[in-house]
C-alpha cells in the first residue's frame, strides 16, 4: 500500500536521507532502525508531507504523494506521531481527540450554530469514538483532564489514540517507546500488535528499543547516515553482518 | 554588570534627549505672514532634561524597580487561589453575564441621555472587541488593521443609504457580510505570514482602506464624509419628530405620547444591546464548535494540528472572516448612531483601542472583554481634563498590566467539552 522509492532529502550541504526505499503492505508492521542522526525522522517528515523531498517517490495506494501538503496527506489516511510528543496541552484529553476528528465533524457552520439534529448526532458519535479509544488506551478516567497534566507514558498513548480516531490506514510512530518504563513498553507492544490485527492498520515504526522492534516487526529497514544499510525480517537483520558491525555491535 | 547597567541607562537618557529636544525644544511661531522657529521656554527645556534624568535613574536601577513592582499586591484578589472548577466557573460567568444584561436593559430609563449615548458606544466597542477576540485571542492572529472591517460595515450602510435609500435593518446583514467578505479576500494572501509580519501587513491594510476612503472623493465624499444616514426604525416606525420616509409612521404618534428625543437614543441603545448579546452568544457557540477547537488547536501547536488534517489557511481564514463579520455589524450600528461618518472615525488609534480592550480583558474571555470595554471607553470620559494625556495613560496602563497580569483581567478559560461516561 505504501512504497517509498529512492527517497533523498538534502538540507543545504547535508544529505540527511540518501536513496532510502521502503515498502509496506496491508496489515504489516515495518520498522526503521538506525543510529542517532541516521535520518529516520527525516524520512517520516517527508512521508507525512512536512518536507518536500529533494528526490525520489512516495506512492500511497497507487498515488504519488511526495510534496503534497501535510494536512492533505493525513486526510489520505497516513497519520503520524512525533518523537517529542505534541499534544494540545491546554485542551482536555477528550478535546484532543475531538480536534483530530475535525474532518468528520466538518458540517457547515450554520448547522453547528443552529445545533441541528444532524450536527448533534455527529458531535455525539465523535464523543463516542473518543471514549472508545480512550478506553482502549486506558485513559478514560482522565478524559476531562488537561492533556498537559498527563504523565509522559499517558501522553504517548493519547497521541496514538489521537491518530486512531482519524481512522487511518497507515500509522507512523516515531519512537513511541522512548521514555516508557518496561511495563508501559509491554502494553505498547500489545497495543501496536492489536492495531494491526484488530483494526487492519499498517504501521511504520521508528524505535531504538530493539527487543520491541524484533518482537513485533514483520520487516525491518536499517539506515545508517542517511543510506539504506539492510532490510529483511527480524531474523535476517539479527544475523546481518553489516548491521551487527554498524549498529548492533556498538550497543 | 553594574557598569553595563549604567552604560545602558546613559544610552537611554541620550535617546530621550535626542527624541524630545527637537520635538519640544523648538516652537513654530507665526510672525506676520511668516512662521519662525524659536527656542522654547526654559521651563520646557528644563523639563526635557529632567525627563532624561528620570529615564537614566529608572534604567540604572531598573531591576530593583521592577522587583518592587512585582512585590506590590496583585490586582486580582483571587490570584494565587486554585482556579475554580469548570462547572462552577461557567455557572458563575453566565450568572454575571445575565445580570449585566438585565441591568443594562433597565438602565437607560433611569439615567441621562448623554450616558445612554455613551453606553451605546460602549456596546459598539464590546461588539468590536468580541469579534477581534476571535482573531487575536482564540486564533492567535495579531490583526492591527481590524478597524478596516469596521469601516467597511459603516461605509456600506452610508453609501447604500445615500444611493439606494436602504434601511438600517437591510444594511445590517449586508454590511456584516461585505465586511466578512473583505476579511476573507484580504486574509487569503496574508494568513501565510506569521506573527510580526502578519501584524505589519494588517496594519497596512487598515491604513490603505482609510486612505482609500479619504481619497476616493467621488464615491465616499473623502474627508467630508457622508451624512444623513438614517436611524433604525421599529416595524416601520420612525423616531424623529417628522417622518422622513414615506410609508413610515412615527413612534410617538402611534403610541400617542409626546415626542421626546430620548426615545431615539434609548431605542438605538437597546438595538446595540441586543446585537451585542447576539454577538456574544454566537461567538460562545463558535467556541464550542469544531471550528472553535480548531482555532485553539492551531494556536497551541500548528504542526500537530496540520498532522491531523487541519488546513492552516482554512482555519485561520475562518477566524479572520468571522472577526471581520462582527466588525461590519458594529460598523453599521455606528453609522446609524452617528448619522454621519468620515474616515477620521477609522484611524489606527481605533484598532489600537479595540486591541487594548482584548488584551486587557484577557484574551479569549468574554466577560473580561466586556469589563475592559466599559473601562476603556468610560474612564477617558470621566477624566476629560486628562484627555490630552489619554494615550500616555493608556500606554502606562498597558505596561502596568503586562507587569502585573500579563494574562489580562480575566484570563480565558475556554469552556471544555466534558465526557460524561467515565469508566
Ligand atoms: N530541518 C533540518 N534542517 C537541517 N538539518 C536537519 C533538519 N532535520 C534534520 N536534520 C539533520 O538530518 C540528520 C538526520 O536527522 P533525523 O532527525 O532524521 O535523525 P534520526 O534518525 O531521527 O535521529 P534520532 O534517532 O536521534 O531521532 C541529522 O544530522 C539532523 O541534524
Ligand atoms: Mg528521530
Amino acid at each position: 500500500m505504501l512504497e517509498v522509492k529512492n527517497l533523498s532529502m538534502r538540507f543545504g550541504g547535508l544529505l540527511a536521507v540518501d536513496g532510502v526505499s521502503l515498502d509496506v503492505q496491508e496489515r504489516e508492521i515495518v520498522s526503521i532502525i538506525g543510529p542517532n542522526g541516521a535520518g529516520k525522522t527525516t524520512v517520516f517528515n517527508c512521508m507525512s508531507g512536512f518536507y518536500k523531498p529533494s528526490g525520489g517517490k512516495i506512492i500511497f495506494e497507487g498515488k504519488e504523494v511526495q510534496g503534497i501538503p501535510d494536512y492533505k496527506i493525513s486526510r489520505l489516511g497516513m497519520v503520524r506521531t512525533f518523537q517529542h510528543v505534541r499534544l494540545f496541552t491546554q485542551m482536555t484529553v477528550v478535546e484532543n481527540l475531538l480536534v483530530a476528528q475535525h474532518r468528520h465533524l466538518n458540517t457547515n457552520m450554520l448547522a453547528g450554530l443552529l445545533g441541528t439534529p444532524n450536527y448533534k448526532e455527529r458531535e455525539q458519535s465523535a464523543l463516542d469514538r473518543a471514549a472508545y479509544w480512550l478506553e482502549r488506551v486506558g485513559l478514560l478516567d482522565l478524559a476531562n483532564r488537561d492533556a498537559g497534566n498527563l504523565a509522559y507514558g499517558q501522553q504517548r498513548r493519547l497521541e496514538i489514540a489521537r491518530c486512531m480516531v482519524t481512522e487511518p490506514k497507515l500509522l507512523m510512530l516515531d519512537e513511541p517507546a522512548a521514555g516508557l518504563n518496561p511495563a508501559e513498553t509491554k502494553e505498547l507492544n500489545q497495543l501496536i500488535v492489536s492495531l494491526k490485527e484488530d483494526y487492519n492498520v499498517s504501521v511504520v515504526l521508528i524505535e531504538h528499543d530493539m527487543s520491541l522492534v524484533m518482537d513485533i516487526s514483520d520487516r525491518i529497514n536499517v539506515i545508517n547516515q542517511g543510506r539504506p544499510l539492510a532490510s529483511g525480517t527480524p531474523e535476517e537483520i539479527r544475523h546481518n553482518d553489516d548491521v551487527i558491525k554498524a549498529y548492533l555491535g556498538e550497543a | 554588570m553594574a557598569a553595563n547597567n549604567y552604560r545602558h541607562a546613559l544610552f537611554c537618557a541620550i535617546v530621550t534627549l535626542i527624541i524630545s529636544f527637537p520635538i519640544l525644544g523648538f516652537n513654530l511661531e507665526a510672525k506676520g505672514v511668516n512662521i519662525e522657529l524659536t527656542g522654547a521656554k526654559t521651563s520646557t527645556i528644563v523639563a526635557v532634561i529632567l525627563a532624561a534624568v528620570a529615564v537614566f535613574v529608572f534604567q540604572a536601577y531598573r531591576d530593583s524597580f521592577m522587583g518592587l513592582l512585582g512585590k506590590l499586591p496583585k490586582l486580582n484578589p483571587l490570584a494565587g487561589r486554585e482556579p475554580m472548577e469548570q462547572s462552577k466557573r461557567v455557572k458563575l460567568e453566565s450568572w454575571v453575564l445575565t445580570g449585566i444584561v438585565v441591568l443594562a436593559l433597565f438602565w437607560p430609563f433611569v439615567v441621562s441621555r448623554g450616558s445612554v449615548d455613551l453606553a451605546t458606544l460602549v456596546l459598539i466597542y464590546i461588539m468590536l472587541a468580541l469579534g477581534l477576540n476571535v482573531v487575536v485571542g482564540l486564533a492567535g492572529l495579531l490583526d492591527l488593521g481590524y478597524v478596516a472591517f469596521y469601516a467597511v460595515g459603516a461605509y456600506t450602510f452610508a453609501l447604500l443609504s445615500q444611493y439606494t435609500g436602504i434601511s438600517f435593518w437591510m444594511a445590517l446583514p449586508i454590511g456584516a457580510l461585505l465586511a466578512g467578505l473583505t476579511g476573507m479576500i484580504l486574509g487569503f494572501p496574508v494568513l501565510r505570514l506569521r506573527g510580526d509580519y502578519l501584524a505589519i501587513v494588517t496594519l497596512g491594510f487598515g491604513e490603505i482602506i482609510r486612505i482609500l476612503l479619504n481619497n476616493w472623493t467621488t464615491l465616499t465624499g473623502g474627508p467630508n464624509g457622508i451624512g444623513g444616514i438614517p436611524e433604525p426604525t421599529l416595524f416601520g416606525m420612525e423616531f424623529g419628530r417628522r417622518i422622513k420616509e414615506e410609508g413610515n409612521t412615527s413612534f410617538h404618534e402611534t403610541f400617542g405620547i409626546a415626542y421626546s428625543g430620548e426615545h431615539k437614543v434609548i431605542f438605538l441603545y437597546l438595538i446595540a444591546l441586543v446585537l451585542a448579546v447576539i454577538t456574544a452568544l454566537i461567538i460562545r457557540r463558535f467556541m464550542r464548535m469544531p471550528v472553535g477547537r480548531a482555532w485553539e488547536a492551531l494556536r497551541e501547536d500548528e504542526i500537530a494540528a496540520r498532522s491531523l488534517g487541519l488546513s492552516r489557511t482554512a482555519v485561520k481564514l475562518s477566524a479572520f472572516t468571522i472577526g471581520a463579520f462582527f466588525a461590519g455589524f458594529a460598523g453599521t450600528v455606528f453609522a446609524s448612531k452617528q448619522g454621519f461618518i468620515s474616515p477620521e472615525s477609522f484611524v489606527f488609534l481605533e484598532s489600537a483601542i479595540i486591541l487594548a480592550i482584548v488584551v486587557l480583558g484577557g484574551m479569549g474571555s468574554q466577560l473580561g472583554v466586556i469589563l475592559a470595554a466599559i473601562a476603556v471607553t468610560i474612564l477617558p470620559e470621566l477624566a476629560r481634563e486628562f484627555s490630552e494625556y489619554r494615550m500616555l495613560i493608556f500606554g502606562a496602563a498597558m505596561v502596568l498590566m503586562m507587569v502585573w497580569r500579563p494574562q489580562g483581567l480575566l484570563p480565558m478559560r475556554r469552556i471544555h467539552i466534558t465526557l460524561n461516561k467515565q469508566g
